[in-house]
């Protein structure tokens, strides 16, 4: 063993940290607004006193990676946007760009993704919620990786630490690690405006690469366990190996259908529904209606979906075009979950929920269902609407 | 210096010998012997003895074998024993589920050193091996009464191979009842995942059921899950919380009721010696890990047995031989029927281990197996009331309920309120001389958890000590959690980076395996003027 630690190779290359704060991101929680997209509704969350959340969270995720201010280059925009904070923090952080204190927006938001990205930066930690992701995610895609501080009103997406204290821990064992392991998250958000009308409608925007640590309750360094693609390729053969040629197989969004057909060699849009027959793509990205044509009559059809986001949903986050009517027409028995182990477990307990529209057919999918785990492998759930 | 007494903490540092691999010590021509030349009359006598071993068996080249002299060997096979901490060095509270209890020197003895043990051959007439086949013959005869079954198989070399065998039996079984539909088999998730890996060897599908809220199996989720291609169930019980399940035999029951079998996974049954018993609850088959709770060393010193225990409707399909006893033969083996799975061990799988349990249950009795059940439940209850107490640490599920033999615990807390972890925390206890604890099975259903299981052999001022230490660490957690995450201090290796771990490419089990990857090329060029030094 000890000699081990001496045939390590040499120092890493000093790495490069991006930080990112939303200065507004987390105000309207307090005061009762779902989130502070947009100008007027910060204006307004400033008048009903709102205090500034991200800027405090952020300094405890900094406080704890402080002891490492020395290893690593810091690199973030002026004053309210990180630097102050860092500086706070013990930082010192090299500055770039310019912003009008007071006024930020997404539109600033993006500009420092990009010049960060553009720097080589190997994380882009960001305090924000939901918007702030979305528009990081607009800019950087999957370009590089990120992780959220949670900090923001609404936090759908998986791209957050469960805690600001557990972001900056997963940070500074990201950077220590000579090759970070990176899986994507879900960059998810609901429209304010009809939310604040009392009618929730998540939509899934796409995917962001971020520290496997910060998803799953477990370190990914525990030995043993399978890789995120063996475990794909399990639930991949238990499926194929049910399927029929003549059925209508219905894919859900997200990364696990993704990577399930793409061991059929079918490409598979990420954030669309796409149906299958006979071992082909028949339709792409398609909507509820195009759907609904497609079924016919009495054709066959079966569903698979998978937990999108945190909470578990399987219908109605992020997969709307599976409407009610849609989902009461292939029926409970059709109805098939893929899932890996880990996921299942990250939801702590709670059940899968529904959301489709329709109460009725909401209801109709209560109870368990077997969720795919692996090859031969399931996995009872509860269902609740 | 003497443990504070205080504080209990010890001010412990593990040796350290900076030991290089053997390989690694080599020194052409060195060698442990030299053993004279035979006398040339013998030498006479023998001819080429080489030549009696066929052509096709004799190598070509000498092997690659280090050469290091004999004290040299025994140096560094010792340096490297102090640099471990196993049971017998440590207070070995932390390999919750392995029910690490204090293994009897004198049974150590009895199936090292006993000519009737050690100096027999496996392929000896039963009639020249009586002694040992009694002993196999008796220690059945127990556990039989311990479990409430009719027959058991001591083949089986660990609780996954007896998980293993139990689903080929339950294969055979159904199969003999031309019930060909069943394809499934149930476990829960705090169950041990030998209960879904062995079935799954077997050809079944594994349906696992989650916990409920109160963090018992859901059994309206089991219920859901049964069908009439249901084979059978593997479960634990206590499950790895070390909460009992007093509706076990409503599982039981249900499974019954749609033609399963029912297999009690009970490698830890310290918690029920001599109080409950599989069969009285009502299951087909059930299995003790002989290397657990029947004192048995778990590792290099064991030699694992999964006691795999059935009723008498299934004991056909047991693996053979068995040992039976008739007056006029006196112990005999019995290849048995044609309805027996087969083999699943050469011979009679670990006997050198039979021999231990054997004579720990001797040293027990009947009033002793159930005062170690009773030892280890309070033990384990004394342990989770102090631990309650300690800040960062939370006891799911249950809320106020004993536990039996075990618990699982968790830092979430800790880990919220400090960005500490289980991990940091356990890498830390080795600094106070205690080996690192168990975690939990994968994938964690619960966050930052750690299993501790103090086995009837841990006294007070044992627990007393173990607690003290995860006690100091909260605080150090509190106080300073940069310090509890950049430990351990006072260890062999300071912190191996995982990820070094988890790079293929770096790995290497075999000297070959490290020269084949170029390990031995990277390596610093330290290592070669070291060797010059020796
Ligand atoms: C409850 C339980 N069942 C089965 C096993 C598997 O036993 P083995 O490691 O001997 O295969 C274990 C061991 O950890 C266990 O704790």
């Amino acid at each position: 063993m000890s000699s081990q630690r001496k045939r390590s190779t040499g120092e890493p290359a000093r790495r490069k940290l991006g930080v990112l704060v939303n200065p507004v991101a987390g105000m309207g929680g307090r005061v009762g607004l779902k989130g502070t997209d947009g100008a007027e509704v910060t204006r307004e969350a400033l008048r009903l006193g709102a205090e500034p959340e991200s800027p405090r969270r952020a300094f405890e995720a900094l406080r704890v990676l402080a002891p490492m201010k020395d290893e690593i280059d810091v690199i973030s925009f002026p004053g309210e946007m990180g630097e102050d904070i860092l500086r706070d923090a013990g930082f010192l952080p090299k500055v770039i760009g310019t912003i009008r204190p007071g006024q930020t927006s997404s539109a600033d938001t993006e500009r420092a993704a990009k010049e960060m990205v553009k720097l080589g930066v190997d994380l882009l930690l960001f305090a924000g919620g939901d918007g702030t992701a979305r528009d990081i995610y607009r800019v950087v895609g999957r370009d590089v990786t990120v992780l959220g501080v949670p900090a923001g009103v609404k936090m759908h997406s998986a791209v957050f630490a469960i805690t600001p204290r557990v972001a900056g821990d997963v940070t500074m064992r990201f950077l220590r690690s000579p090759a970070g392991d990176t899986t994507e998250g879900e960059v998810m958000d609901i429209d304010e405006v009809s939310f604040r009308k009392g009618f929730l409608n998540a939509r899934l925007y796409g995917y962001l690469r971020v520290p496997r640590e910060s998803q799953h309750l477990q370190s990914a360094k525990s030995g043993g366990t399978r890789t995120e693609k063996q475990v794909v390729q399990g639930i991949a053969t238990e499926l194929f190996r049910t399927m029929d040629k003549a059925c209508l197989y219905i894919f859900g969004p997200g990364t696990t259908t993704r990577d399930i057909l793409a061991q059929l060699h079918l490409e598979k849009t990420l954030l669309g529904v796409d149906v299958v027959v006979g071992g082909r793509v028949v339709a792409r990205d398609v909507n509820e209606k195009q759907l609904g044509l497609l079924m016919g009559r009495d054709k066959p059809a079966k569903i698979i979906v998978t937990p999108i986001g945190g909470q578990g949903y399987i219908f109605g986050r992020g997969n709307q075009q599976l409407s009610g009517k849609i989902v009461g027409r292939v029926g409970k028995d059709n109805i098939i979950v893929v899932a890996s182990k880990e996921k299942l477990a990250s939801l702590n307990g709670r059940p899968l929920l529904v959301d489709t529209g329709d109460a009725l057919v909401d209801r109709s999918l209560e109870g368990y269902v077997r969720v795919i785990v692996g090859f031969g492998e399931y996995v009872m759930c509860k269902v609740e609407s | 210096m003497p443990r504070d007494p205080d504080t209990l903490l010890r001010k412990f540092h593990e040796a350290r010998w900076d030991e290089q691999i053997i390989f690694e010590m080599s020194v052409p021509g060195e060698r442990g012997i030299l053993v004279n030349e035979a006398d040339p009359k013998v030498r006479k006598a023998v001819g080429n003895a080489a030549s009696s071993i066929p052509n096709g068996l004799r190598r070509k080249s000498a092997p690659k074998l280090p050469e290091v002299n004999q004290m040299r060997v025994l140096r560094h096979f010792m340096h490297l024993s102090q640099e471990t901490m196993g049971t017998d060095v440590t207070i070995d509270i932390s390999q919750g589920t392995c029910t690490m209890k204090y293994s009897p020197k004198v049974q150590e003895h009895m199936a090292g050193r006993h000519p009737g043990i050690r100096e027999i051959h496996p392929l000896q007439p039963a009639e020249t091996v009586q002694g040992l086949l009694e002993i196999i013959y008796s220690l059945e005869k127990f556990l039989k009464e311990i479990s409430g079954m009719d027959r058991f198989s001591f083949q089986p070399a660990g609780g996954a191979q007896a998980a293993y065998t139990a689903s080929s039996i339950v294969r055979a079984y159904h199969a003999s009842r031309k019930d060909l539909e069943r394809t499934e088999t149930i476990t829960t998730m705090f169950s041990h995942p030998c209960d879904a890996a062995g079935p799954s060897t077997a050809g079944f599908n594994v349906i696992t059921i989650m916990p409920d809220k109160d963090g018992y199996a859901d059994i309206d989720a089991f219920k859901a899950a049964l069908s009439k291609r249901t084979a059978a169930i593997f479960i634990t019980n206590p499950e790895d919380t070390g909460i009992y399940n007093p509706r076990i035999d409503e599982f039981v029951k249900a499974a019954h009721d749609v033609g399963a079998l029912c297999y009690y996974d009970q490698a830890n049954a310290n918690g029920m010696l001599g109080i409950t018993r599989a069969r009285d609850a009502g299951f087909d088959l059930c299995h003790f890990n002989l290397h657990k709770t029947f004192s048995v060393p778990h590792g290099s010193m064991g030699g694992a047995v999964g006691a795999l225990g059935c009723a008498g409707y299934l004991a056909k399909y047991l693996p053979v031989p068995q040992v039976k006893y008739d007056k006029k033969k006196g112990y005999y083996y019995d290849y048995g029927t044609k309805d027996s799975i087969g083999k699943v061990r050469s011979f009679m799988g670990n006997t050198q281990s039979l021999v231990k349990s054997y004579s720990w249950i001797m040293q027990h009795g009947a009033e002793g197996l159930h005062e170690t059940a009773v030892c280890s439940v309070l033990n384990n209850n004394y342990m989770m009331k102090l631990l309650s107490e300690v800040p960062g640490v939370t006891i799911h599920y249950a809320p106020g309920k004993r536990r039996l033999e075990q618990v699982r615990y968790t830092w979430e807390q800790l880990k919220k309120d400090t960005g500490v972890g289980t991990e940091d925390v356990m890498r830390r206890m080795a600094d106070f001389g205690l080996q690192h604890y168990w975690t939990s099975h994968h994938p964690w259903v619960l966050p930052e958890p750690f299993t501790l299981e103090p086995c009837e052999s841990y006294s007070k001022d044992d627990i007393d000590e173990y607690v003290a230490v995860l006690r100091q660490i909260s605080k150090e957690a509190y106080e300073n959690p940069e310090f509890v995450k950049n430990s351990p201090y006072n260890q062999v290796v300071h912190r191996v980076p995982n990820p070094s771990i988890n790079e293929p490419e770096r790995i290497a089990v075999t000297w070959r395996q490290y020269l084949k990857k170029g390990l031995d090329k990277k390596s610093s060029s330290k290592l070669q003027s070291k060797r010059v030094h020796s």
